[in-house]
């Protein structure tokens, strides 16, 4: 920044009024960036104050409550020894059979609750992209239905569907679905919004309806990005179903939400290490086929 | 110009099968994933107990529900609720700016260029991504149970929530640092401060930000229901009035939710917009 000191004079030496302009631009710009600088920081640092103290956070409780925390997650930890190694394990796992039937719960809540979301989604996403519908009124309804299910927190719609459809996994699919559908219906209507016009103008010169409009225009070109977004938001549902089960919507949580509450530490390790191994399985499987079928959408569009 | 006559269309047949009829292989293929997931999808429909009956007795029960609900009203309570609101907001605020704070020398660590040994840096990522396989309320869940109810538990448990996640993302745009600025520096005769300051930060910085903006707004959504293990916020209120059937207020706090996640997207998505533009584009 300082570094430019001496090269200046010889470079100004033939237009020396241009160079004073130049370096008054030049302090000009500089201030006003420090002046936005200094009031951002400001802005800043009066949120975090803000923040500090409307969620009671102080360095006292936080030197209590970090040893704390870190002895908690200690001592969910089981002891192991290696000569015992085989009896160890199966004491921590003891439950092994009854948590794995939760998981498979947790993982169909998750499979079954992304496609219904997936195929209200795909209903709604045609009357929510700008270029298919020509009735601004069907288009602002659409989106902001989409919009209204996609913020309502899960966690909501369970603790209301619990109390509608009764304790147990069918509340949370349903919780699951409705917030899919707002937000892959979100994310389709974008990618509808991106497709080519040209095969949309012929099957319209064709004779072609709205609904065959869609089926034969639009969703040819969006199937491989819906697939896609279809995986990853599977990937997103199953950890969102292993909550669930906090409020009484079935899978995995309910378990883990009696260990927490009864002090069953080694039980909170075992079924978190459970939770982590599934959903990085899940994750990795669905990354290798999504980035399948991106290249495979690549290779078309070339 | 010409029609397609009949023999044109067998000739066609006759050079290229493929084109009218897919090898029997391939069809069988396609059937058999189909059915596998209608299978899939009917034993999971079977497992969760959804027959037609719950859905219909459900769905009267939730009219019944909606018609408690309306007109949303806010009871004596407006002031808790405004009060519980922004003790959400400061723990979303509070607990984003912790993850992303202590997720900077993690992200050093996790990058590539700095960290150059081929496993250590796989098994980090590894490590890193482990993390996001537990969801928000469960970290919740147990800081409250560690460090007892309140906002506290909720600021940790969004920390340690987003710290691993930030950790990658850090590592991800510390890796796509382009070199040509950092030399551009070192050639003028930069410090290795200089480098840092002036070629490396300028390029990571606002990438950094647009992620941190981006988790606030997701940490926004998410901090309104900690409160329903007890880790302050509005999410306490709201499981309340819903366990007391008040749905009244209940639909009032939704509403209260609803408009300020609105408000929380619309400011900081303008914000990230801005940053975006700031970006050099790599």
């Amino acid at each position: 920044m300082t570094t430019t000191g001496d090269t200046q004079g010889s470079f100004a030496a033939g237009r020396p009024e241009r160079l004073a302009e130049f370096e008054q631009r030049f302090a000009q710009e500089r201030r006003t960036k420090r002046l936005w600088s200094v009031l951002q920081v400001a802005l800043f640092t009066v949120a975090l104050a803000a923040s500090i103290v409307v969620s009671d956070f102080n360095l006292g409780g936080l030197m209590n409550g970090l040893p704390k925390a870190w002895n908690y997650i200690a001592g969910t930890l089981p002891s192991l020894a290696f000569e015992t190694l085989g009896a160890d394990l199966a004491e921590w796992y003891w439950g092994l059979r009854f948590w794995l039937r939760l998981l498979l719960e947790t993982i169909l809540m998750g499979f079954v609750g992304t496609v219904l979301g997936g195929v209200v989604a795909l209903l709604l996403c045609f009357p929510a992209s700008r270029n298919l519908v020509d009735n601004t009124g069907i288009y602002f309804v659409a989106r902001r239905a989409l919009e209204f299910l996609r913020t309502v927190p899960e966690l909501v719609f369970a603790l209301i569907f619990v109390f509608a459809f009764g304790l147990g996994p069918f509340a949370g699919v349903l919780a699951i679905a409705v917030h899919t559908a707002g937000a892959l219906g979100k994310l389709f209507a974008e990618v509808n919004e991106n497709v080519d016009p040209r095969p949309l103008e012929g099957i319209r010169a064709a004779g072609g309806n709205w609904p065959m409009l869609m089926r034969l225009g639009v969703v040819p070109q969006a199937l491989p990005n819906y697939a896609s977004y279809l995986l990853l938001r599977f990937e997103i549902n199953v950890r969102g179903a292993s909550a669930l089960g906090i409020v009484g919507a079935g899978g995995i949580g309910q378990e883990l939400y009696v260990a927490i509450r009864q002090f069953e530490y080694t039980d909170i390790s075992a079924i978190m290490l459970l939770l982590i191994a599934t959903t990085s399985i899940i994750d990795i499987t669905c990354e290798t086929i999504r980035h399948r079928l991106i290249g495979q959408n690549l290779q078309a569009g070339h | 110009m010409s029609t397609i006559t009949h023999g044109d269309l067998a000739r066609l047949r006759r050079t290229h099968p493929e084109l009218f009829s897919r090898p029997l292989g391939a069809r069988l293929k396609t059937w058999a994933l189909w059915l596998s997931f209608v299978a899939a999808m009917a034993f999971g429909l079977w497992w969760v107990d959804a027959n037609p009956m719950r859905i219909v007795e459900g769905l009267n029960k939730l009219g019944l529900l909606v018609r408690l609900m309306i007109p949303p009203h806010p009871g004596g309570g407006l002031w808790d609720y405004v009060h519980a609101m922004a003790e959400t907001l400061g723990m979303a605020f509070l607990g984003t700016v912790i993850a992303a704070v202590l997720a900077v020398p993690l992200g050093f660590l996790g990058a590539k260029n700095v960290m150059p040994n081929w496993l250590f840096h796989f098994g980090l990522r590894r490590f890193y991504d482990g993390f996001r396989g537990i969801d928000g309320l469960v970290w919740a869940l147990i800081f409250v149970s560690a460090v007892g109810l309140g906002p506290f538990a909720g600021v940790l448990a969004i920390a340690v929530g987003d710290l691993m996640i930030f950790a990658k993302l850090f590592a991800e745009a510390i890796e796509n640092v382009e070199n040509k600025q950092v030399d551009g520096v070192r050639a003028a005769g930069g410090s290795r401060t200089h480098v840092m300051r002036l070629g490396v930060f300028p390029q990571v910085f606002p990438v950094m930000m647009s992620h941190v903006l981006y988790f606030f707004e997701s940490n926004v959504r998410s901090a309104t229901i900690l409160g329903i293990v007890g880790a302050g916020g509005i999410g306490l209120q709201l499981s309340d009035r819903i366990r007391i059937n008040n749905w009244q207020e209940a639909a009032f706090i939704i509403l209260m939710i609803l408009v300020t996640v609105a408000v929380i997207d619309y400011i900081s998505s303008r914000i990230r917009a801005r940053l975006i533009d700031a970006a050099p584009r790599i």
